[in-house]
């Protein structure tokens, strides 16, 4: 029989403790995939959030720094001037990258540090169980938000992506998902490109995925992929935002 | 010849950071420990020694960044003084909780808040009682002399190494800011690749750097790990120096700047045939407290010295265990004693505060 798929190579084999139908899931295993294919397993350093994919080390048998929440970035940019020669990645969320980590991540942005980030935008607190994060849709219920968030109280949902684009240190902005095999495949590509925009040292590219967190959003996993193209992409519109 | 040089506390540091084979410095604007960041700017060590040197947007990404450099395995560093300290706290709970090596130098100002530029000791507790959350440990140097804050930095490296631990420095805007001659013989090379540990990322092991551990027992194995640790360090690192103790009736405790202005305030006591002797802690964690147990048999009462309310005065009373009066001599706000001042107080004419 034709094998048509495997697992990938530096996938480990311990269980993924994600909910079924989340995104981090599908994004591991394209970064996975990446690192195998440029073939740089031994040579790169991920550097892992506080949030559902805090354990992203025990997923991806590479090298792994967990750092505290919001501080990948600043993490990130030591390692990679301290060890120049090493690709550099952060894998982070939206609470992680534009609540607590929003300077981290803005000067490292800024300062033009040859990494890649890896943004996963599911719009609410997965980890702490389903509060309101500052990327949280106006009108959206979440724990924090029990009547749907109002600008008012709230103010309004934050586009990172389009934000670091407008910094000089930043080369590379794109914003993704993995909610179907094609678009699965167009994510990888930009993650790929991010891993050779740091090799090269043109500076930080930014891969925000737009994800789905159906427990969180309290949804099936199909309702919540429903939800998410008919609520989430007609405001954080996919495609490149700078290349 | 000897290579003497006149220079800052601060400047030492920074000299002594390139010259103890430091591979990076991450840090952020703060007096008064700025000539640090400044020196290290003004020397370039990047383009001689290959030291990485960075101006962070924060004090707190300042410490995440010397938690990634740590996890490399080399000699990594920041300084800050007292507001930036206090930021720093989640970030050095971290990186004892990962079991990284590092160096924290504080050269503290007054406060609470915003406090004073002025020197002072008020973060004593904050350096020795851990200062963030959960049970760990930092080992605290004391400098006294401009030459100490040299030394310290290669002392530091080769503590947090041996045991994996942060190390802090602890001294102050008087130390910071004095001048005085330092003897720059110790230099060495920074680490080559092979050099570096087998625990650390880039050594292409698939290693993992991280605290977190969500399985109680493991998570208490760990705790018991690192407490194993402290009790090594408590027993192989405790550092401290004694002027005419073996004869004294009084002892003063004191560290770092107040411990010059107290060995002064022992000179006017012996001048007027006062049995004083002085006891200068040099690891404020270790602490010497059998050296005091021991002395609290033989002296009639100790008086520590420190310019802040009231400090380290707790664990001189917690080795002495009630056995001899202890009495607190201190200023605060940036304001600091006079020999004279400590004398008086040693005599039991003192205000104390
Ligand atoms: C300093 C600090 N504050 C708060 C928390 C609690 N906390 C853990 S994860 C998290 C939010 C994670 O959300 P996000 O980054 O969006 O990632 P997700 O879980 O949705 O993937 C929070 C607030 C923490 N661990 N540390």
């Amino acid at each position: 029989m034709e094998k048509v798929y495997s697992k990938p190579r530096l996938l480990t084999d311990a269980v993924m403790h994600y909910c079924p139908g989340c995104s981090h899931g599908t994004i591991h295993k394209i970064v996975a995939e990446v690192i195998a294919e440029l073939g740089i397993e031994s040579s790169t350093i991920g550097v892992s959030p506080v949030g559902c994919s805090v354990f992203a080390y025990k997923y991806i048998d590479i090298d792994w720094i967990q750092a505290a929440h919001g501080r990948a970035c600043a993490v990130a940019s030591a390692v990679k001037r301290l060890e120049p020669e090493k690709m550099v990645f952060t894998y982070q969320g939206d609470g992680d990258l534009s609540a607590i980590g929003t300077g981290e991540t803005i000067h490292a942005c800024n300062r033009g540090e040859n990494i890649a980030v890896i943004y996963v935008n599911n719009a609410i607190y997965g980890m702490t169980g389903g509060q309101m994060a500052p990327t949280t849709l106006v009108g959206m219920k979440t724990s924090t938000s029990p009547g749907g968030r109002e600008v008012n109280i709230h103010g309004y949902p934050f586009k990172v992506a389009d934000m670091v684009a407008q910094l000089e240190g930043v080369c590379y902005v794109t914003r993704q998902s993995v909610h179907t095999p094609a678009s699965v495949r167009k994510a990888k590509k930009a993650i790929r490109l991010a891993f050779e925009n740091a090799l090269a040292g043109k500076g930080l590219s930014f891969v925000e995925v737009v994800s789905s967190c159906n427990s969180g959003w309290k949804m099936s996993p199909v309702g919540a992929n429903e939800w998410m193209e008919q609520n989430m992409f007609p405001f954080y519109k996919l495609g490149d935002i700078k290349v | 010849m000897e290579d003497l040089k006149l220079i800052k506390g601060n400047e030492a540091v920074a000299l002594a950071a390139i010259r103890s084979g430091c591979d990076g410095y991450f840090g952020y604007p703060i007096t008064p420990q700025s000539e640090i960041l400044e020196t290290l700017m003004e020397l370039r060590p990047w383009e001689t020694t290959g030291m990485v040197v960075l101006q962070a947007e924060s004090e707190v990404a300042s410490i995440n960044m010397v938690y990634g450099g740590a996890s490399t395995g080399k000699r990594v560093m920041t300084s800050s003084s007292s507001p930036g300290i206090s930021l720093m706290a989640e970030g050095i709970s971290y990186i004892a909780g990962a079991g990284l090596p590092c160096l924290i130098v504080n050269v503290q100002r007054g406060g609470p808040g915003l406090g004073t530029i002025q020197p002072s000791q008020a973060d004593y507790w904050q350096a020795v009682k851990g200062g963030a959350h959960g049970d760990f440990r930092m080992i605290v140097l004391a400098p006294a002399s401009v030459q100490e804050m040299y030394d310290f930095v290669f002392d530091g490296f080769d503590l947090a190494f041996k045991y994996r631990v942060p190390v802090m420095m602890l001294s102050d805007g008087i130390i910071g800011q004095m001048m005085e001659k330092v003897a720059m013989g110790r230099e060495r090379p920074r680490w080559s690749a092979d050099e570096l540990g087998d625990w650390c990322v880039g050594v292409g092991k698939n290693n993992i750097i991280t605290s977190l551990e969500l399985d109680p027992q493991v998570m208490e194995g760990r705790n018991l790990a690192l407490q194993r640790t402290y009790n090594e360090i408590e027993d192989n690192e405790v550092r401290y120096e004694e002027v005419n103790t073996d004869d004294a009736e009084y002892v003063i405790v004191a560290f770092g700047s107040s411990a010059r202005i107290a060995s002064e305030a022992v000179e006017l006591a012996r001048r007027d045939g006062m049995k004083v002797g002085l006891l200068r802690p040099i690891t404020l964690w270790p602490f010497p407290y059998k050296r005091l147990r021991q002395l609290a048999g033989s002296v009639k009462r100790f008086l520590v010295a420190e310019l802040n309310a009231g400090q380290m005065v707790e664990d001189v009373r917690l080795a002495v265990d009630g056995c001899v009066p202890v009495d607190h001599c201190g200023r605060m706000g940036g304001m600091i004693f006079s020999p004279e001042d400590i004398y008086e107080q040693l005599k039991g004419h003192g205000k104390g505060i």
